[in-house]
């Protein structure tokens, strides 16, 4: 892992014009998988899904549906479920602010201070993965459980009133969204620090930067490729998650990726399920070419 | 600019573990004199330089500029920037961004008068806007110049500030660094490898080996009077024969050299006991047929055979063959007054008395001496 990141702190140096061309010639080729894969499982569902999303709303499973271009049917998604739109933004972008003051914490100690057991570190923060993310979210009902040692402690220490509970709250569903979505934080900011030279620190100090001055002017902005990175790899899917919501909420802490389940799985709505997948779509694409330009990180992307 | 700035070191030892990096190093840096601290790698040089920076800890002594001690002082509250072997420019701001950090951070007021007047000094009028990757190493290394002395620091210390780059352009930088310092009027501490690098910019050059200084000096001084074998190698070449003292006369030591009677002056010898190592540059050294030599007054060598010759340009380097079995290396310029020498040819060397130097005989002949490694 690290001799890759290694690499990445290389200077490029001059490339010579007439291999590039060379390698141009032929390096297409090797992007030829890839660009199948993403026609047949990306662009395809995704035209697929378009399509869906325009069916006549009083079809049904049974009887099947017809393309009728009813763009109603966005307009009905957005009134129906706008609420839930608005609370699946604002739990995803408290949980991504909490991912960021925990994870960036965390990724600096494993970078600079962790020493020796740097890799061990990261071995513990990719472990999580190794077992299901199911299983995971169900035991965090445990542990978050009423009679359970979290809302005891809390009830102790007189920060839950007594009749206070944790689970089926929005508490449990953004705790549940900071654990599951941690490592996707964590990672890429850890990369951009370990590629931050230790020798632009120490130059820092020497310019009469106190240690935070030159956190703030130096490492921070070296290691905002790495925040970006994070934020959205964190706020994209917990935007879309509806496991969380369902094993440590109620109805009432619904996010929008519940409603797009239960359409597609249960009501078998595909019309509505269709726009509501589109229409967040759309709306995280928007957010995050915003974003990207207000950070100045197009070039660092 | 304030008095009495002058750099002390006192005794001051770094250990890393059980390796002694560097020896109760003692040594004052007049304010104001450009001064190298030169010797190969691993000899302590750049750790004498981060402890002045504040960059690592000395395990004993202390750091002083003029009267203060700074030993205990963090970095960035030291009188004192560097100029990094790497540069560490910050990639992320612009040049002139980075020239002004430091004073930025002091919340200095009318900064961009003295960025712009820096940029100007170390001629990147023009280069303000744009990134340190844009720039060419040379550039980039004026850039950590200017960024170091806009600050107008007690010292202004220098890790191989010249080591990336091309010979030719360190050759430039070299007047270049020079006519900065003498502009500012700073105190130059420059750590380097290149003992041609040191000679050329240096008022007083430390040669540092195994974390102390060997000898200390003006550079002429210390090529032309080496006091130890390593001195002798690391500074130029020398031919280093072995000798017995004869006796000592007023002003000159005469010595037995291989069954022939030379004469080196009192003052250039670095020896106490009987045998010793004499040590002739091989510049100094005048080469000519055998029984022709009119120089009177010179000590002499004779029974040499010339086994090489190489035709350099401004001079002709000979390898001389001595009766004892040492080849010695000799240097004539081609000033055109007889043709060079051939191989085989029998000759006699001669050298005058004020050129020649004694060293302790219990030293590593050849220590100090380049290295293939070290040449690169």
């Amino acid at each position: 892992m690290t001799s890759g990141l290694d690499t990445a702190t290389e200077p490029s140096g001059p490339v010579v014009d007439g291999e590039t061309s060379k390698r141009r010639g032929w390096g297409w080729l090797l992007l030829v998988p890839g660009m199948l894969w993403l026609a047949v499982f990306f662009l395809f569902p995704t035209v697929q899904l378009f399509f869906t999303s325009l069916y006549d709303p009083s079809g049904s499973y049974e009887q099947g549906y017809t393309m009728t271009w009813h763009f109603a049917n966005y307009v009905d998604a957005v009134r129906d479920t706008w609420d839930l739109f608005a609370r699946s933004f604002v739990y995803a972008g408290i949980a991504t602010a909490v991912c960021l003051a925990l994870g960036y914490p965390l990724a600096y100690a494993i970078a600079f201070k962790a020493g020796r057991w740097k890799h061990f570190m990261l071995v513990l923060v990719i472990a999580p993965f190794f077992t299901s993310f199911l299983l995971r979210t169900l035991s965090w009902r445990t542990i978050l459980a009423d009679q359970g040692p979290v809302v005891d402690f809390l009830q102790t220490i007189l920060i839950l009133p007594e009749d206070g509970r944790l689970l089926a709250t929005p508490v449990a569903v953004i705790a549940g969204l900071v654990y599951n979505f941690m490592p996707f934080m964590t990672l890429p900011i850890y990369a951009s620090l370990d590629k931050v030279d230790h020798r632009l620190i120490e130059a820092a100090g020497d310019l009469y930067a106190s240690p935070f001055t030159g956190f703030r002017k130096v490492t921070l902005p070296l290691s905002m490729p790495g925040v970006v990175s994070g934020t959205l790899l964190t706020f994209i899917p917990a935007s879309g998650d509806y496991i969380n919501a369902e094993l440590l909420g109620t109805p009432n802490q619904y996010m929008i990726g519940n409603r797009i389940q239960s359409a597609f799985l249960t009501e078998h709505n595909y019309p509505l399920a269709a726009s509501l997948s589109l229409i967040l779509m759309a709306i995280v694409v928007v957010m995050v070419v915003f974003y990207v330009r207000r950070t100045g990180t197009e070039d660092l992307l | 600019m304030a008095e009495g700035k002058d750099l002390h070191l006192e005794g001051v030892t770094k250990r890393f573990g059980s390796f002694v990096a560097v020896d109760d190093l003692t040594l004052t840096v007049p304010e104001g004199s450009f001064f190298a601290l030169l010797g190969p790698s691993g000899c302590g040089k750049t750790t004498t330089l981060r402890m002045v920076a504040g960059l690592e800890d000395p395990s004993l002594g202390r750091v002083l500029i003029g009267d203060e001690d700074i030993t205990q002082l963090r970095p960035y509250k030291r009188p004192v920037n560097t100029v990094f072997q790497s540069y560490a420019l910050f990639p992320h701001l612009t040049i002139a961004e980075n020239i002004e950090f430091g004073l930025r951070r002091r919340g200095v007021k009318d900064y961009q008068q003295k960025t712009s007047d820096m940029i100007e000094l170390v001629q990147l009028t023009g280069y303000g806007d744009r990134k340190p990757v844009q720039l060419s190493g040379g550039q980039q290394q004026r850039v950590a110049l200017g960024r170091a002395l806009i600050n107008v620091p007690g010292v202004l210390l220098l890790d191989e500030p010249l080591g990336a780059l091309d010979l030719k352009l360190r050759r430039q930088m070299q007047i270049e660094l020079k006519r900065i310092q003498t502009e500012v009027g700073i105190t130059f501490v420059h750590v380097t490898h290149d003992q041609e690098e040191a000679m050329t910019m240096a008022d007083t050059i430390a040669v540092m080996n195994h974390g102390v200084i060997e000898q200390m000096g003006a550079p002429g001084e210390l090529y032309e009077n080496p006091a130890t074998t390593f001195v002798a190698n690391f500074l130029g070449q020398s031919n280093l024969i072995r000798s017995d003292v004869v006796n000592s006369t007023g002003d000159d030591v005469m010595i037995d050299c291989n069954g022939q009677k030379v004469a080196v002056e009192s003052s250039r010898s670095h020896v106490d006991g009987q045998s010793a190592w004499l040590g002739i540059r091989p510049e100094k050294i005048f080469v000519s047929e055998a029984g022709a030599s009119e120089r009177n007054g010179h000590n002499r060598l004779t029974g040499g055979r010339v086994t090489d010759v190489s035709f350099v340009g401004v001079s002709t380097q000979y390898l001389v063959a001595m009766p004892w079995g040492q080849e010695l290396m000799v240097f004539e310029q081609n000033t055109g007054q007889r043709p060079p020498l051939r191989n085989g040819t029998e000759v006699d060397l001669a050298w005058s008395g004020a050129h020649a130097f004694l060293l302790d005989a219990h030293q590593d002949a050849t220590a100090g001496m380049m290295t293939p490694e070290d040449a690169e």
